[in-house]
């Protein structure tokens, strides 16, 4: 689960993680009293779920609080990849001298999370990665003791940054792993950390992402979920118990195990067409479920018709032809659905289909194959 | 004849009684696999199927003999399940459950680098070797007995590939779901390398997916080893930045595309099936090539 910026920092500030002070304005007079209660200048930083804030124009300097009224009123409600800005933090203006990199993320290979440090910050270092891995120091945490403040200063030593960074910033990098760890997080970025002409190390900017499977016991961060704008059909997908991903086509997909999901969006692709979304229906899915996903999918304004592709083990044919031929009385009018069954109860749901008149793929590629060509056939 | 579990495996499942674990174990045993006990805190010295049950993992181990654990056991005491098999001396885990807290798994993997314990999963449908049975929630009718190794991180689409294996007379060795999430304990390389020391496996069908770099590593091993491989990635059409499903499944920035692995795997002159349709031919020119 993405957090906004200012919910990052709140968390690192309950680290012990030094963090400019700030408050978060929904409308343009709040942020013009935010300026005046903290002092100009300030950054005016819009709060999206998408990186490249600033390079879309969400992050602005203000030197007096009018200005940051006419800069607030500007951003909020500003479009940032598909988002509209709903808050922005104001933050006093940081006189920045050198910045940095500090990251966790998690390591398949070494089965733990791995901590990040470069000299080069402020920057993408997902770029930096690519172009100069070199300048990139990783170094594993020991879950048992997450990462102590020695190796966190070796880290930093290593990165070659100025001693008084070695010292106060071994103590946030330290504080950084522990607020991963005690967090659930899947990533937790300070990107940059500040180095101020006056010897300060601060959280310019903070990135987390919270594990989902975590969730239930980190009950706090649950409740901070919000919708994303520019998927509003994704988070009433997750409320609904449903894992679906929203995509940019018209062909509409749903199957059992994100795998089997996932293979068939390549085949209506190979077909073709361009799949509008990915649901994964889980295992033993009731009619119930099975009608619920097909309505949900042709919610989608874009689909144009609906692929279904079910490998039955647990989850059972009929039950899912049950359920196609129950969503069909309340799907739009018209709306071709092609089924492909296999496995348990194959023989019975086709049965179900062939009497309400529906149409079945022998496998995989003929369900795509056909669905596909029935939404070209309805365009022409 | 195999690799992880044969005929002579003896099996406990770790939550025999919940509503997974009483559902699986039937099954598991109905295709041959010898099922000896059950483990579930409170129920210790009560039968399920006739199994016995025991309050911890230890007591099952010395009254059974056990050699591996199926562990059914909900999120939250997942990973913990995982430990008490490995300090009870366990061998192999497999570890079915879904939605484990990934730190949780991080923890648990430290402190298996002290037990020589070999962990498939969490969040697979598990492994199952045709002849000798299955242990997790695989549907075991499709297989057929053979030499042929199959490794995936996906369930559904490893039946699918496996049956379309089955279909073109091409039996199996060992099937092995190593499972989706972002941390799992035991990767591709470590399945392929265990597959090359089997005298009983002639080739290995290796279905990957975006995300991580697993398969990209595992390409550099197949190009070392003395049987072929034949891989195959879904997420062709996946989006950056968009998890799959699968927690492990998600495209960032320039690493675990598809298209890198597919680029992977044949710089390691290892054939990859444009579809899962292809599978059962690369497997047959392959072994014919050999």
């Amino acid at each position: 689960m993405k957090i906004h910026e200012y919910q990052a920092k709140e968390i690192l500030r309950r680290f012990g993680v030094p963090v400019q002070p700030g408050k978060i304005a929904t409308t343009a007079d709040e942020a013009e009293a935010i300026a005046a209660e903290f002092g100009v200048p300030v950054v005016v930083k819009a709060q999206v779920y998408v990186g490249g804030r600033g390079k879309a124009g969400g992050v602005k300097l203000a030197q007096t609080p009018a200005e940051t009224r006419e800069v607030a009123g500007r951003i909020l409600g500003m479009d940032i990849k598909g988002l509209t800005v709903e808050k922005v933090l104001v933050t006093p203006a940081l006189d920045i001298k050198e910045e940095y990199y500090l990251g966790v993320i998690l390591d398949r290979a070494s089965q733990t999370p791995v901590v990040l440090v470069s000299a080069a910050g402020g920057i993408d270092i997902e770029e930096v990665a690519a172009t100069a891995p070199e300048k990139i120091i990783r170094f594993p945490i020991d879950m048992r003791w997450s990462l102590l403040q020695m190796d966190a200063r070796q880290l930093l030593a290593r990165a070659g940054v100025p001693s008084v960074v070695v010292a106060k910033g071994g103590a946030i990098l330290s504080q950084l792993a522990r607020a991963f760890i005690e967090s659930d997080a899947t990533l937790a970025e300070i990107n940059p950390l500040a180095l101020t002409p006056d010897g300060k190390v601060i959280a310019a900017d903070a990135k987390i992402i919270i594990d989902d499977n975590a969730l239930p016991r980190q009950k706090e961060y649950a409740s901070w979920a919000e919708p994303e704008e520019a998927n509003p059909l994704e988070y009433e997908a997750k409320a609904e118990g449903l894992t679906y991903v929203k995509l940019d086509g018209d062909v509409g997909v749903i199957g059992n195990g994100a795998g089997l999901v996932m293979t068939t969006l390549d085949m209506v692709a190979r077909a073709g067409g361009k799949p509008a979304n990915f649901l994964d229906i889980g295992g033993g899915a009731k009619a119930e479920v099975m009608k619920k996903a097909l309505l949900f999918v042709a919610r989608d304004p874009q689909v144009k018709g609906i692929v279904v592709n079910i490998f039955g083990g647990i989850t059972r044919g009929e039950e899912v032809a049950r359920g196609i031929i129950m969503a069909q009385q309340e799907l739009p009018k018209g709306m071709p659905i092609v089924a492909r069954l296999a496995g348990t109860g194959e023989a019975e749901g086709r049965a179900l289909l062939a009497n309400a008149g529906l149409n079945w793929g022998s496998d995989m590629r003929d369900a795509c194959q056909k669905i596909v060509a029935e939404i070209a056939a309805k365009g022409n | 004849m195999s690799i992880l579990f044969d005929k002579d495996s003896r099996v406990i499942v770790q939550g025999m009684t919940g509503a997974e674990g009483s559902y699986h174990t039937p099954r598991m045993i109905e295709s041959g696999t010898r099922v000896v006990g059950g483990v579930t805190p409170g129920k210790g010295g009560q039968t399920f199927n006739g199994l016995p049950i025991f309050d911890t993992v230890a007591q099952a181990k010395a009254e059974t003999g056990a050699n591996a654990s199926c562990i059914f056991v909900p999120p939250a005491g997942a990973a913990e399940a995982i430990m008490e098999a490995a300090e009870a001396g366990i061998p192999l885990v497999v570890i079915l459950t879904e939605f484990v807290p990934v730190l949780d798994t991080a923890r648990a993997m430290t402190y298996l680098k002290e037990h020589p314990t070999t962990v498939i999963g969490p969040n697979c449908p598990g492994l199952a070797t045709p002849g000798a049975g299955k242990v997790g929630i695989m549907p075991y009718h499709i297989f057929k007995e053979g030499r042929v190794g199959f490794v995936s991180r996906s369930g559904t689409l490893t039946y699918e590939v496996v049956s379309l294996l089955t279909e073109a007379g091409l039996g199996q060795s060992s099937c092995i779901g190593i499972g989706g999430d972002p941390i799992i304990g035991t990767t591709f390389i470590d399945i392929l390398r265990l597959f090359e020391a089997d005298p009983d496996t002639d080739a290995v069908v290796m279905c990957g997916e975006i995300g991580g770099s697993d398969e990209e590593d595992a390409a550099a091993y197949a190009a070392t080893m003395t049987k072929p491989v034949i891989g195959f990635i879904s997420g062709r059409t996946a989006p950056p930045g968009k998890r799959m499903g699968h927690a492990g499944a998600i495209v960032s920035g320039t690493t675990g595309t598809a298209q890198g692995k597919v680029e992977a795997l044949q710089r390691a002159h290892v054939p990859v099936a444009e579809t899962i349709f292809e599978i059962p031919n690369l497997v047959k020119q392959a072994l014919a090539a050999r």
